[in-house]
């Protein structure tokens, strides 16, 4: 099977929030929450970057070992998700987290955050049939069971935000930057898989 | 003939010295402009911020001001700490400190009242003096074992109850330790107001101690209202209480003080002086009721033995007759 994985190249993202806007429509993310967030570094310095990020669906996925009541799992695509009648919303996951991907419905305080919603990589989550209403109305479409990619990366209009097999995605980042001389490298790779991409 | 010519490429690609060169970077850009010469490599540990372990933070448009932290590799940290020692200090808090408590009961048994118990009997506390404890003692008891269920429930209680139980189960007690936790401080608070006085440390603690509060052999070294070692969990309860407090309610109401990093610690740390409250609170529990005949009767009814009170707390019974002849009787 193949590793899934993201890889935004920070010098194609030109702080758009299309694909922040495509997840929040894909999904139907309910108010307050954003699965993807754009986050522009040094802003209006020169090295400006924007790196559009959200769960990097770790190597050992930090939220899913520190989660007290165990609701993580793994697919065969190597994407992390989890179980939301099993969220027990103490928040673990967001201080485990190095992306900050996990959110809550709720921001009340006395542990009120409601169960814990993040990225699926577009692939739904443990509720019955694939596509079905019930997976999306709590964990969002399914488009890998349709064999699409996650619709954010689909419709990233620099092609900044790719999606997809890890080494693929790999070798089109190593080409454009060995073809354009520079980048600034696979953000949160390093963090997540414990690799990098070596030009 | 592709094998060849595969050869023939290696051959130049090894030799020639601009494909060296190449290949080390960094290099005039092939195509193009290049905004920043520091960031020819696409290697992410060049990123400034994420050669340490600081977090990376930049600027964003929505109004989740936390989505501001781009990386944050401590998040590992603290992944690593939750699933290995936290688990190891968990253990020996309540199975090291359970043990030592049975070894001790096997090997000195029940502490007896000497001379057997009297008919005369002494005010020890009232009844103020017994609720604040004992609204603190259930509290403490709901807020350790759903703190414990937290912090360990993942590798002993779920694999026996499966995942829908034990949710079911964690979030009640999560509840349970939010809101419980208010009845717990102002038991601290009440308990630190009432009893401070008689817990002021002095020379006769050193004797004390010196004697190991006569726990080993027969002696029984002088002691006031409250003796060494219950100074010693008196300060264990209200330093550790106000700490936990304060963490608590730095978790109760997350990221209004402090960034994630500061979250992580505050988490640990509350952890750390509730797993050592814990042991210190076996020990008080065991010497309260199993390990002590006569003990409870004070936290039970407010008043007892006499001669138990002559023989542990002779100070303050010689003050309490002084101050009123009859106070036993």
């Amino acid at each position: 099977m193949a590793r899934m994985k993201f890889l935004c190249d920070a010098d194609r993202c030109i702080e758009c929030n299309a694909c922040v806007t495509a997840c929040k429509n894909a999904n139907e993310v309910p108010w307050g929450i954003n699965r993807r967030r754009v986050v522009t570094i040094n802003d209006g310095k020169p090295g400006e970057r924007s790196v559009s990020m959200a769960c990097m669906h770790c190597n050992d996925a930090p939220c899913a070992a520190v989660c007290p009541v165990d609701c993580f799992y793994t697919t065969a695509d190597a994407v992390v998700l989890h179980n939301k009648d099993l969220c027990i919303g103490c928040g673990y996951c967001f201080y485990a987290c190095p992306f900050g991907a996990p959110q809550y419905p709720k921001t009340t305080n006395f542990g009120a955050r409601g169960k814990m919603d993040k990225c699926t990589y577009c692939s739904g989550g443990p509720e019955g049939v694939d596509g079905s209403t019930a997976e999306y109305a709590k964990y969002g479409a399914n488009r890998i069971a349709e064999g699409k990619l996650p619709l954010c990366a689909e419709m990233c209009s620099t092609k900044s935000l790719l999606a997809g097999d890890g080494e693929i995605i790999a070798s089109i980042y190593r080409e454009r930057v060995s073809t354009r001389g520079y980048g600034s490298g696979s953000w949160g790779w390093q963090t997540a898989y414990q690799e990098s991409i070596d030009v | 003939m592709f094998n060849f010519l595969r050869a023939f490429a290696l051959v130049v690609l090894f030799t020639a010295p601009a494909f060296a060169q190449n290949a080390d970077r960094p290099a005039v850009p092939l195509t193009g402009f290049n905004p920043d010469k520091a960031e020819v490599h696409a290697n992410e540990v060049l990123v400034p911020g994420l050669i340490g372990t600081k977090a990376v933070e930049g600027h964003i448009v929505i109004p989740d001001i936390r989505s501001a932290t781009l990386i944050q590799p401590d998040g590992r940290i603290w992944r690593d700490y939750r699933r290995g020692p936290l688990l190891w200090i968990a253990a020996a808090a309540v199975l090291g400190m359970g043990g030592l408590l049975l070894a001790f009961y096997v090997l000195r048994g029940k502490i007896m009242i000497e001379g057997g118990r009297g008919a005369a009997v002494i005010k020890r506390f009232g009844s103020f003096e017994r609720f604040m404890h004992w609204l603190t003692a259930f509290s403490w008891c709901i807020l350790a074992l759903s703190g414990l269920n937290i912090a360990v429930g993942r590798v002993t209680l779920l694999p026996l109850l499966g995942n829908e139980t034990f949710t079911a189960l964690s979030v009640w007690l999560k509840y349970s330790h939010n809101f419980v936790a208010f009845p717990f401080m102002a038991g601290v608070l009440l308990m630190l107001v009432v009893w401070v006085r008689h817990n002021i440390p002095n020379r006769i603690d050193v004797t004390w101690f010196k004697m190991a509060g006569g726990l080993v052999g027969h002696q029984h070294p002088d002691s006031g209202k409250f003796n060494g070692g219950q100074k010693m969990v008196f300060w264990v309860v209200v330093l550790g209480g106000l700490g936990l407090s304060i963490t608590g309610l730095g978790l109760l109401f997350p990221f209004t003080v402090t960034g994630i990093l500061g979250m992580q610690l505050v988490q640990v740390i509350h952890g750390g002086i509730a797993l050592g409250m814990i042991a210190a609170m076996l020990g008080h529990i065991y010497i309260g009721s199993v390990g002590m005949e006569g003990a409870i009767d004070a936290m039970k009814d407010g008043v007892v033995d006499l001669g138990w009170a002559k023989t542990h707390h002779n100070l303050w019974v010689a003050e309490e007759l002084a101050k009123s002849p009859h106070a036993a009787e």
